[in-house]
């Protein structure tokens, strides 16, 4: 019990913060509670099923496979399959770290997975159809197209300035979260 | 729609697991949990801070401080704002919308959507937790940089 309090001691302390804002300002703390609700909503709809994804691919995917399709030696397969995984995605960021993690654990190489990253940040497919119709056709494909390079440059830069230790601290870490 | 054919692959995944191997599918559905369990506190504190912030940077406040500033001056503003929100995609692009036709420019309007996909001020807790201090900060630093690219490309060729 002790446990669990110290774990989600943080979340308690801002639904106090936020609380204290609807007594305070009731119109800002309400609006607040609602977006709130409606991120959660929205959380819980794509959650689930990723979270699913994510177990079932650590009990049924074979290490040596996933160094094969996307380890140190997967070469251009490897990206181009996690260029594909990040776009194929939906849902917020933050749901992509968890699997990342799972890449990791299995034997994904360092820079393919933050280009899993950086292609489910900025080219999820979902949301350049959204892009195009808000924006326009030309708008989403100039981005687009800077954005290859750029989620390429990312992750090499990425890769190069963290040490080897730092690299494998990280792996350590992913095999430890599951 | 993608949230459907995503429970669609779940769904059928988890059933063809389960009628290869019902153990192996058990241990599955426990690691999931187990993982979602594991980043639930940073998941909700997420959730109230994007709430909050949300509420304080309502689309008004947003479309005033990116709207009324030009200029470089205007994309650094843009960047910050960018940065620190998260705005789900179907508010974000309407808005931006919005925002280009009450006067806003292309450029700024592309380093707010570029900061807000790549650069989580919000998240970088968790990111973090998965990827330890220093990538998380470098890939954000990147990510916020790189968004200014995009931003000079957009302007050239749209401006």
């Amino acid at each position: 019990m002790k446990k669990l309090l110290n774990r989600y001691k943080f979340f308690i302390i801002l639904a106090v913060i936020n609380l204290g804002l609807v007594v305070i300002y009731p119109s800002l703390g309400k609006n607040s509670l609602s977006i709130t609700w409606s991120n959660t909503l929205e959380m819980l709809s794509v959650i689930p099923p990723i979270f699913i994804l994510l177990g079932l691919l650590d009990v049924w995917v074979q290490r040596e496979t996933m160094i094969k399709l996307m380890g140190e030696k997967s070469g251009f397969i490897g990206v181009a399959l996690a260029f594909f995984l990040g776009s194929a995605a939906a849902g917020p960021l933050y749901a992509a770290f968890p699997i990342a993690g799972v890449l990791l654990k299995k034997g994904s190489k360092f820079s393919n997975v933050l280009i899993f990253i950086g292609a489910w940040s900025t080219t999820k497919i979902p949301m350049l159809l959204f892009e195009t119709s808000a924006m326009g056709w030309k708008f989403m494909l100039t981005r687009f197209i800077i954005d290859i390079p750029g989620i390429a440059l990312i992750a090499y830069i990425t890769q190069k300035v963290l040490h080897e230790k730092e690299i494998n601290l990280i792996f350590k870490k992913a095999k430890n979260q599951i | 729609m993608f949230t459907i054919i995503l429970y669609v692959l779940a769904g059928g995944l988890l059933l063809l697991s389960f009628l290869k191997d019902k153990k192996k599918t058990k241990i599955a559905l426990m690691k999931a949990w187990k993982s979602f369990e594991n980043i639930l506190p940073q998941f909700l504190s997420i959730l109230i801070i994007i709430g909050i912030m949300l509420a304080v940077l309502s689309p008004d406040t947003i479309s005033k401080l990116i709207g009324q500033q030009s200029g470089c001056f205007g994309m650094v503003v843009a960047a910050i704002v960018g940065s620190i929100t998260l705005i789900p995609g179907f508010v974000a692009f309407p808005l931006a919308a919005a925002l280009l036709k009450s006067g806003a420019g292309f450029m700024q309007i592309a380093v707010f959507i570029s900061t807000l996909m790549m650069v989580g001020i919000v998240t970088i807790p968790l990111e973090i937790k998965y990827f330890g201090k220093k990538a998380a900060i470098l890939r954000n630093s990147l990510a916020f940089i790189f968004s200014f690219v995009v931003a000079l490309v957009i302007g050239v060729v749209l401006g």
